[in-house]
């Protein structure tokens, strides 16, 4: 190489980051980050436990529960797991936390064990507990790591909510509480407005879960389009 | 129930992406390009066979006997990621080419919830062995069918004339549940 073809060294400002604030790493997985809507991630719960409100519910809290643990957990031990071995270490870990979750559900709602079903177990492999467990709490402490996990999980459980609730709502015409919950009463929303008779059956089926989460990225987007034409 | 008719139900009556919500992780996020998705269903289907060939006398020979049928997640986990590694070596010893199809696939597999839902469902439900292992067959070959289906219809949306907000994944969601629509008219053929 000669020394005519040497480039003048460009200087390149460091870009400064503003360090995100505490509410900002709650907030981020709740929306901007949000592990159905936005990242398309975690797919399998959100369509085959969202057929009723309250298993979209029951599977929401036990995300919520698994994500801060985990995230935790991981977050606690990043600096003594060599990186070469941290897979399947955070798999353990994962795998662990979810089966503690399961005895629990296990012992005090037996009919959301049931209705569940495989799904709660399958948490383990649910690519946003790991993503967060890989991309996050691995490289932060473990306040940040904790607000993390319950922010993302905050975030996917009321996104298993929204589906729930409309497919629920429309393929029945009410939405039941209380049946596989333990709440200690039963009671029927929306009962007495006697759409039944409209429902549209298929939502609780297989296909509408594609359907309607179809619909909501739709939605998004063309709200997100209609905020560019804006600027 | 005859091993016939547990093949072709769990390959197409009950498929295990459009009717059982597994693997959907993978089947939106690899259907868009046809040479990676064969790759990605062969080794689907290698993977959850094998799995469920280990897993089950695992459970029913060391877990049961033993009394601590609590930890099979962490145990089938455990076999499955060790089996993905396993078949990575086998295949990159053995066949080049295949392992270059597959290659970047294989590691993926370890975070399907497929294989790790089949090997989890095979323990839950009283089966034998051999019912065991053709349950498994007609699941990765049901998903092998339904993803590369799935993608050929994908390509063709690209070209398509699509209202804008549904370009991309929304179209592919509506897609999905057509699909999964009209393999609920095959429910009750067994």
């Amino acid at each position: 190489m000669t020394e005519a073809k040497k480039v003048p060294v460009k200087k390149v400002e460091p870009v400064v980051e503003k360090e995100p604030s505490l509410w900002d790493i709650f907030t981020k997985g709740i929306w901007k980050e949000n592990g159905i809507f936005v990242m398309v991630l975690g797919l399998c719960p959100a369509l085959a436990v969202t057929s009723s409100f309250e298993g979209a519910f029951g599977m929401g809290i036990l995300v919520i529960l698994v994500l801060t643990m985990t995230n935790t957990s991981v977050s606690l031990i990043r600096k003594v797991v060599p990186d070469t071995v941290r897979i399947p270490v955070y798999v353990i870990i994962i795998a662990t936390e979810v089966t503690i979750t399961k005895m629990l559900v296990d012992a005090f709602a037996p009919a959301l064990a049931t209705k569940l079903g495989v799904f709660i177990a399958l948490i383990t492999v649910n690519c946003v507990v790991f993503g967060r467990a890989e991309s996050f709490a691995s490289k932060n402490n473990v306040i940040k790591s904790l607000l993390d996990g319950v922010g993302v999980g905050v975030g996917f459980a009321l996104s298993l909510v929204i589906i729930g609730f409309f497919r629920e709502f429309l393929g029945t015409g009410a939405i039941v509480l209380g049946k596989t919950l333990p709440l200690g009463f039963e009671y029927t929303v929306f009962e007495g407005l006697g759409l039944g008779k409209y429902a549209f059956a298929v939502l609780v089926q297989p296909p509408g879960a594609f359907m309607v989460i179809g619909i909501i990225l739709a939605i998004i987007t063309a709200a997100r389009q209609a905020k560019g034409v804006k600027k | 129930m005859n091993l016939i008719a547990i093949l072709i139900s769990s390959m197409i009556i009950n498929n295990i992406v459009l009717m059982q919500f597994l693997g959907l992780c993978s089947f939106f996020g690899v259907s868009t390009k046809m040479k990676s998705v064969v790759g990605m269903g062969l080794a689907v289907i290698t993977v959850i066979f094998l799995s469920a060939a280990i897993t089950y006398p695992l459970y029913k020979f060391v877990l049961v006997e033993l009394g601590i049928q609590y930890i099979d997640t962490i145990a089938f986990i455990l076999v499955i990621a060790s089996l993905v590694q396993l078949t990575e070596l086998i295949i990159k010893r053995f066949s080049q080419s295949l392992y270059k199809a597959l290659g970047v696939y294989l590691p993926l597999i370890a975070t399907n919830c497929a294989v790790l839902g089949v090997a989890l469902t095979n323990v839950a439900t009283p089966q034998s062995y051999p019912e065991a292992l053709m349950f498994a067959l007609g699941s990765g070959l049901g998903y092998a069918f339904i993803i590369i289906t799935f993608t050929a219809i994908r390509l063709r949306l690209d070209s398509a004339n699509v209202p804008k907000a549904m370009k991309g994944l929304p179209i592919a969601f509506i897609t999905a549940s057509l699909m999964a629509m009209a393999f609920m008219g095959l429910s009750g053929i067994i």
